[in-house]
């Protein structure tokens, strides 16, 4: 028993955070630039915070991950990070090459209270970003909010100080996508395709965190959305951000900057959530949806009506993101399961009202809470009080599955012990048909594993 | 081949052995250059990655978030019973508590914690914003200690405060402050400290086999599978047996000074340098002859059922090509020795915390044309592995993928390693490891080093 020591007795704590639901800013930061082609990531912190973002992303998904660093030391912490960052925006130009740096702050360099609008500004005053190139920043303290706040900073960053206004409408939409995964991208675009409207998907890692071997290794991989459409996006007819935390924010400033609308959804994920991003894609685009879809979301309603028995009552504790966990509670609802259990890290009143929105009238009783306190001890310990059937969240809770002898199904950020979720999506209805194999795939397995002799089934 | 640069302002951490080239002193020790890729970590990291096998005693990290996230875990540091260690706790610093100062939080989350888990101790790591907010750890642990009655020790790892190397000396600094708290009752002449090694897989259960019987006492080991209890009592030990030279050595050094202990430094990576570490040991108690008989022994009954398993290996892997981008430099001595033993040269070797008499060894062992680089970044890395034609890389977890894009093998000879890869049984699973990724079917199907298939 890996977490022998976690009690059943839920104590209030003062502020003491074990085995966290969340992580830090800077690495949503650095995952979002890496959706941006020719962009490399840059921490204005100390050495050890990018060596810990490129470790995890490269644990989760095989991958190399380039980012610089500022490489703080004391100097610095008593000077200000200037200099560094000056510095490292020469060095990485005339070394590293990239189109665009994006640059993001740490704990440390917001409490000395490094200016990275101001330094940037003044690094292109003093001719340091040659022409064409482009630096770009985004502040991320890591003692507010979560990773998932880093990542909507970065892409409000992305949207601020890129888009531009001609005055002259494209035919175009934009799709912010919130935290997601390659694979999750590659699909947006796919449908968005399928249904024959032109997007600007922004940012996009794939082609970048999932990149084919070549013999090569890409400094800077083929993917990501690249400047001009970036620059296309203030001339964008209309916004779609998935997500209302990790993409909403941006949405909201490129509106303010260059009076684009927009429209809030879910991230996809699971078949309500997709129906909405579908029928506000075609109503938006000014298309209707196409046969081909149809026939998907038929074969995803198909399989649910074909397995609909094994999913009956079936009680899961889910953990991760919020723009996750709200499309996906909503799907095992959608699939009459019973979400008992929710916890996110990531602080924030949204996530409890749009929770409560769905739960209230379908699971009245379900546990859910996020911010401080939220965090895998917690799940535990109501794990250990209402027992589950499964388990659904990152590699970390393969702990818990294992204490408590529950099915387990690894979703969300980070996994880094399986792999998977670089190429195949969770969003729509394949990403539908995806989870709803996972989940069968466990329930039943675990049916298998312990059924008595004369009740283990050949047909189910 | 597309040329590749090396970064501005890196010449002097970058070599190659030539005979009548320009032999320039390889600068280390540095920090790394603002703006550069590195593949190099902090200060609380190092104290991190030492102290983490410390299995019952309670790790806090106080500050936000990140730091206790990154670190939960992700060494494969093996207990034999407590898993204390293998959970996360943080003080999880907000931005109020940035702006009043985190001395009430950590203070009470202690008392939590201590009440509940029931460690032997506590270790308290500073990370960069403690340094800054000012909060004061020292009187905070002294109030804790005081309440509890365990050791409550400060670990001033604040991350910008240097590089990992002066987080191993905040690590060591901890553990000095709990040596010498303990009985030294019943503890025999012939006794050792194993410092520096962390029971990755296993590994310092090997080891302490072979010391074992050779009728050898081990007192403690720093700090794989490590207790509290043992800890306190190291000082009773005969002699300190250094590995991983760059974490360790000083806590050896103050043990010296303090206790009158000395200590060797060893390797248990490769047949040559694990013999040796026996053999050194049984040396240091030259009265009892049998000591060293009894090495030999080990040695002779390991070497004699290893010798024959390396030999398919061997014939595969002669001629084929290694690069080693490693953290320690005394790990890369031994790699070179070891891959020559299975038939295979080096053709680039670099560590991220050598100091100048490592690389000074490092220039004697290599052979010429050999690349020496300090604190590297991926395209140095990926540049001289295409250049030098390299059939290997032996890295930790950022360099992996860059092996397996550039189409060759790669092995984990850091946190994320499998299987044990120290002691002569270490030595056939790192032959196996380097043969099975090497001679790997997939390169079969993969364009390799930039050339299409």
């Amino acid at each position: 028993m890996l977490l022998r020591h976690t009690s059943k007795e839920v104590k209030v704590r003062e502020g003491l955070t074990i085995n966290p639901a969340k992580t830090c800013q800077p690495i949503g930061a650095m995952y979002a630039a890496l959706g941006i082609h020719g962009c490399l990531p840059h921490s204005h912190g100390s050495q050890g915070c990018c060596s810990y973002h490129r470790s995890t992303l490269t644990r989760h998904y095989k991958e190399p991950v380039m980012a610089a660093t500022s490489s703080f030391t004391e100097g610095a912490s008593v000077f200000g990070g200037q200099a560094n960052l000056l510095t490292a925006i020469e060095t990485i130009f005339s070394v590293y090459d990239p189109d665009i740096i994006a640059v993001h702050s740490t704990c440390l360099s917001e409490t000395i209270g490094d200016d990275l609008q101001q330094i940037t500004r003044k690094a292109k005053d003093d001719g340091k970003v040659p022409e064409g190139k482009r630096v770009i920043f985004a502040s991320t303290p890591s003692f507010i909010g979560s990773h998932v706040t880093g990542y909507a900073n970065m892409v409000t960053g992305i949207a601020e100080q890129f888009a531009v206004s001609t005055g002259v409408k494209k035919n175009q939409i934009n799709i912010i996508a919130g935290w997601m995964e390659p694979s999750d991208m590659r699909e947006i675009k796919r449908l968005a395709k399928e249904l024959g409207v032109n997007i600007v998907l922004f940012p996009d890692t794939s082609d970048v965190l999932d990149a084919p071997q070549t013999g090569k290794h890409e400094f800077y991989p083929k993917g990501g959305t690249t400047i001009p459409e970036l620059e296309s996006i203030g001339d964008s007819r209309h916004t779609l951000a998935l997500g209302s935390i990790s993409a909403e924010p941006a949405a909201i400033a490129l509106e303010k900057k260059c009076k684009v609308p927009f429209e809030t959804l879910e991230v996809p994920i699971g078949l309500t959530a997709t129906d909405r991003f579908i029928m506000a894609l075609s109503e938006i685009g000014g298309v209707s949806v196409p046969d081909e879809i149809t026939a998907e979301r038929g074969r995803l309603v198909d399989v649910i009506a074909d397995m609909e028995q094994y999913f009956y009552g079936k009680r899961v504790a889910l953990f991760g993101d919020p723009d996750q966990l709200v499309p996906l509670t909503e799907f095992l609802l959608d699939l009459n399961m019973k979400p008992v259990h929710i916890v996110s890290g990531t602080p924030g009143q949204r996530f409890e009202k749009t929770m409560r929105e769905i739960l209230d009238t379908r699971s009245p009783e379900t546990n859910f809470k996020n911010g401080i306190g939220a965090d895998m001890f917690l799940l535990h310990q109501w794990m250990k009080n209402e027992p589950v059937d499964l388990l659904i969240g990152n590699t970390y809770g393969k702990y818990m599955a294992r204490d408590e002898d529950v099915p387990f199904i690894r979703f969300g950020f980070p996994i880094l012990d399986r792999i998977g979720h670089s190429y195949f999506p969770n969003v729509g209805y394949s990403g539908g048909l995806r989870l709803v194999e996972k989940i069968l795939t466990a329930l039943l397995d675990r049916q298998d594993r312990d059924a008595l002799e004369e009740k283990f089934e050949l047909v189910m | 081949m597309e040329q590749i640069s090396i970064l501005e302002g890196r010449h002097k951490q970058v070599f190659e052995k030539k005979t009548g080239g320009e032999q320039v002193e390889i600068s280390c020790d540095t920090s790394s250059l603002s703006g550069s890729v590195s593949q190099r970590a902090c200060v609380f990291c190092g104290s991190r990655v030492v102290l983490y096998p410390v299995a019952d005693a309670l790790h806090l990290v106080h500050g936000p978030i990140g730091c206790a996230a990154y670190t939960w875990d992700i060494r494969g540091a093996v207990s034999s019973g407590s898993e204390l260690h293998r959970l996360s706790f943080s003080t999880d610093l907000q931005e109020m508590d940035v702006i009043y100062g985190g001395e009430k939080k950590l203070y009470h989350s202690l008392i939590e914690l201590i009440e509940q888990y029931k460690p032997k101790a506590a270790f308290i790591y500073s990370t960069c914003i403690v340094g800054l907010i000012g909060d004061d750890i020292e009187a905070v642990c002294k109030k804790v200690a005081k309440e509890t009655g365990i050791p409550v020790l400060p670990v001033h790892s604040e991350g910008f405060k240097g590089t990992k190397k002066d987080g191993y000396k905040a690590a060591c600094h901890a553990l000095m402050q709990l040596i010498g708290t303990g009985s030294t009752e019943n503890i025999s002449k012939y006794s050792i400290n194993i410092l520096g090694e962390f029971n990755l897989a296993g590994e310092a259960w090997i080891i302490r086999k072979y010391y074992e019987k050779m009728g050898i006492e081990v007192v403690s080991t720093l700090t794989g599978d490590g207790r509290i209890d043992a800890v306190r009592r190291a000082h009773g030990a005969s002699l300190n047996v250094v590995q991983c030279s760059g974490s360790m050595t000083w806590l050896a050094k103050e043990m010296e000074q303090k206790y009158g202990i000395p200590y060797i430094r060893v390797s248990y990576f490769g047949i040559e340098d694990m013999s040796k570490s026996l053999y050194d040991v049984a040396k240091h108690f030259p009265e009892r002859p049998d000591i060293m008989e009894a090495a030999k022994q080990v040695v002779s009954e390991e070497v004699k059922e290893l010798y024959p398993s390396l030999q398919k290996f061997k014939k595969a892997l002669t001629g084929k090509k290694a690069a080693i981008y490693v953290g320690g430099a005394f790990k890369t001595f031994s790699l070179i020795k070891a891959l020559r033993s299975i038939g295979m040269s080096v053709v680039l070797a670099g560590s991220q915390t050598g100091n100048k008499d490592d690389y000074a060894r490092l220039k004697e062992m290599c052979d010429e044309g050999t690349v020496i680089v300090d604190d590297s970044n991926p395209v140095e890395l990926s540049k001289f592995i295409l250049e030098k034609e390299a059939d290997l890389l032996i890295g930790g977890v950022k360099e992996r993928p860059i092996a397996f894009k550039l189409g060759i093998g790669f092995c984990d000879h850091n946190h994320e390693r499998k299987i044990p890869l120290a002691g002569f049984v270490g030595m056939y699973n790192f032959a196996l490891e380097v043969y099975q990724s090497v001679m790997s079917p997939v390169w079969q199907f993969a364009p390799r080093k930039g050339v299409k298939i």
